[in-house]
């Protein structure tokens, strides 16, 4: 395996007395393609959005692509390559949908000195997911399983090193999910370290090179998709304890 | 043409000095020096409130406080119009920064409230403030011989304009036209698009790398100082001015009530609200009632928001959709 592009290291995150996050340790190969699953509630979110910088940890650090990136701002963060999607769908929804990838387009490339074709970009973007001809729409108009894809496309517009997604298939059909996956595949393939996180076992067993499992606040296990499903600490966490 | 839009800009201003040279009726600039005013005040709410979606209902805390720099400028060294102007432009546009500052984990209603409280805040310090006037005001005698760069301007014979309405309104005139080229400029840029995105949503928006605490900055600054270039002029406009005039929540209601009417999304929105608006307050208020224009604000923003929640340039934006379909 590479060398880490995420490492999270000791991370503890506190709601007033209620503790989301308890000293997490992991870290994320360059190119890996990682599930982070755990019941309701577990600390997923919380997790993300710890390494995404639109909370601050109070114990622990983040660091990415060698650097601590524990005080940055998230946008700094987005910067630096992490880029993320929203379980709820945050569409910029007075702009069009090209509009939505020209934004971090603009703010993330444009402030690394790049000078494409922003358009010419985004449009390749959304080729790639089959929304090319919703281009000049209205995020208005958009299906749920359009919106998702729009959050993706959007994070990708960023040109992101690491794409976090946060359960961008919650709520979608089996053959809507599949699609979704393939686009995970397909940007994973270009070279983009993906974090998955995920209610739906099949996709995130299928997906995932390595998993990890939080539950209340804790990481209690950690390996291969064949290892976490036999272990008993998951089956525990999600169906409860079986010897009463 | 690149600068099809200055150009216009500058022909609008040589046409503001024609008209002070070629109209005799002082009233025209008198009623006209009210609209322009609002016309800038609902610009510079629109910067923040428009673009930025975050609404400030403090507009007459700002307006005020380009007033009441003018006029402990005026107590202290006797200046000009313009450098009463600039000097406001500088207080108020501190005092929107430290707004965002104060605000800035504020959203939506909570931001709008502590804007309130902002504009409460400095009505009772100036009220009790007698360098300034106090709570019963003062009275601002205009200058007598006003020059500005050697040059005589009001005198009835020699000066450029031939009296003191005709110069505030060739001034408020200016600064309404500078203000609308800046809200225009603001609108086409990354500064624009980002205050779109936090408008939007402001988490998506840090998340796809846009500056939101800098960019909201750089937006609750210029739009504070827009509003204190526009309160400058007040006192010497009402040749007296106290904190019940300065700080009139009028100034608030109009500053939200003119963007809404006209259209939030673009500089052009303001522009038509501040002219209809305006104008049909001055009117009635002028002819048939004093107390009818904030009746008129009030039916006129009903029946906005009922049948074009998208002020007028919306509605103009969808019928020509609907009929291009």
């Amino acid at each position: 395996m590479s060398e880490a592009l995420l490492k999270v290291e000791g991370v503890s995150k506190h709601f007033g007395g209620f503790t989301a996050l308890s000293n997490v340790t992991t870290e994320v190969a360059q190119g890996e393609r990682f599930g982070l699953i755990g019941p309701n509630g577990s600390g997923k979110t919380t997790m993300i959005n710890c390494v995404s910088g639109l909370l601050r940890n109070e114990e622990g650090k983040i660091i990415f692509d060698g650097k601590d990136v524990t005080d940055l701002k998230p946008h700094k963060r987005t910067g630096a390559g992490i880029a993320r999607s929203f379980q709820i769908p945050r569409p910029f929804h007075t702009m069009t949908v090209i509009e939505n990838l020209m934004i971090p387009a603009e703010f993330v490339g444009h402030h690394r000195g790049e000078k494409g074709d922003d358009r010419a970009e985004a449009m390749e973007i959304l080729e790639t997911m089959g929304m090319a001809e919703k281009a000049d729409d209205t995020t208005l108009d958009l299906t749920q399983i359009e919106l998702r894809k729009l959050e993706l496309a959007r994070a990708m517009a960023a040109k992101p090193k690491l794409l976090i997604s946060d359960e961008a298939m919650a709520g979608l059909t089996g053959q809507e999910v599949d699609e979704v996956i393939d686009i995970l595949f397909k940007m994973n393939e270009r070279g983009i370290t993906i974090i998955m996180i995920e209610h739906i076992m099949r996709a995130v067993m299928r997906f995932s090179q390595r998993i990890i499992c939080l539950d209340a606040g804790q990481l209690i296990a950690e390996g291969t998709p064949e290892e976490i499903v036999k272990n008993k600490d998951v089956e525990r966490a999600y169906l409860g304890s079986t010897d009463g | 043409m690149k600068y099809k839009f200055e150009i216009i800009c500058m022909l609008l201003i040589v046409g503001l000095f024609v008209l002070t040279q070629v109209v005799g009726n002082q009233f025209y600039f008198f009623i006209g020096f009210v609209i322009l005013q609002y016309m800038v005040m609902a610009t510079a709410w629109n910067i923040l409130g428009g673009y930025g979606g975050y609404v400030n209902f403090g507009s007459a805390g700002f307006l005020a406080t380009g007033a009441y720099t003018a006029v402990a400028l005026i107590n202290f060294l006797d200046v000009g119009l313009v450098e009463q102007m600039i000097a406001g432009g500088i207080v108020a546009g501190a005092l929107g920064l430290a707004t965002g500052y104060l605000t800035l984990r504020l959203r939506g209603v909570y931001f709008a409230i502590a804007t309130l409280a902002l504009a409460i805040i400095l009505e009772t310090v100036v009220a009790h403030w007698s360098y300034v006037g106090g709570a019963a005001g003062t009275s601002i005698l205009p200058k007598r011989k006003p020059e500005f760069l050697g040059e005589l301007i009001v005198d009835r014979k020699t000066g450029v304009f031939a009296n003191y309405k005709e110069y505030l309104f060739f001034l408020m005139g200016t600064v309404a036209i500078i203000s609308v080229w800046v809200a225009r400029y603001i609108e086409n840029s990354k500064l624009g698009r980002g205050l779109n995105a936090i408008k939007d949503s402001e988490e998506a928006a840090e998340c796809m790398g846009v500056p939101t605490l800098r960019l909201k900055l750089i937006a609750t600054t210029i739009s504070g100082a827009m509003m204190g270039v526009a309160g400058a002029p007040l006192a010497s406009y009402l040749t007296f001015i106290d904190p019940l005039s300065a700080f009139n929540l009028e100034y608030a209601i109009n500053a939200i009530a003119m963007p809404m009417i006209g259209g939030t999304v673009s500089w052009a929105g303001p522009v038509i609200g501040a002219l209809l608006l305006g104008t049909a307050q001055q009117v009635s208020s002028l002819w048939i009632q004093s107390e009818l224009n904030l009746l008129i604000v009030g039916v006129v923003l009903v029946v906005f928001v009922i049948i074009a929640p998208e002020g007028i340039i919306g509605w103009f934006r969808k019928s020509r959709q609907g009929s291009g379909r």
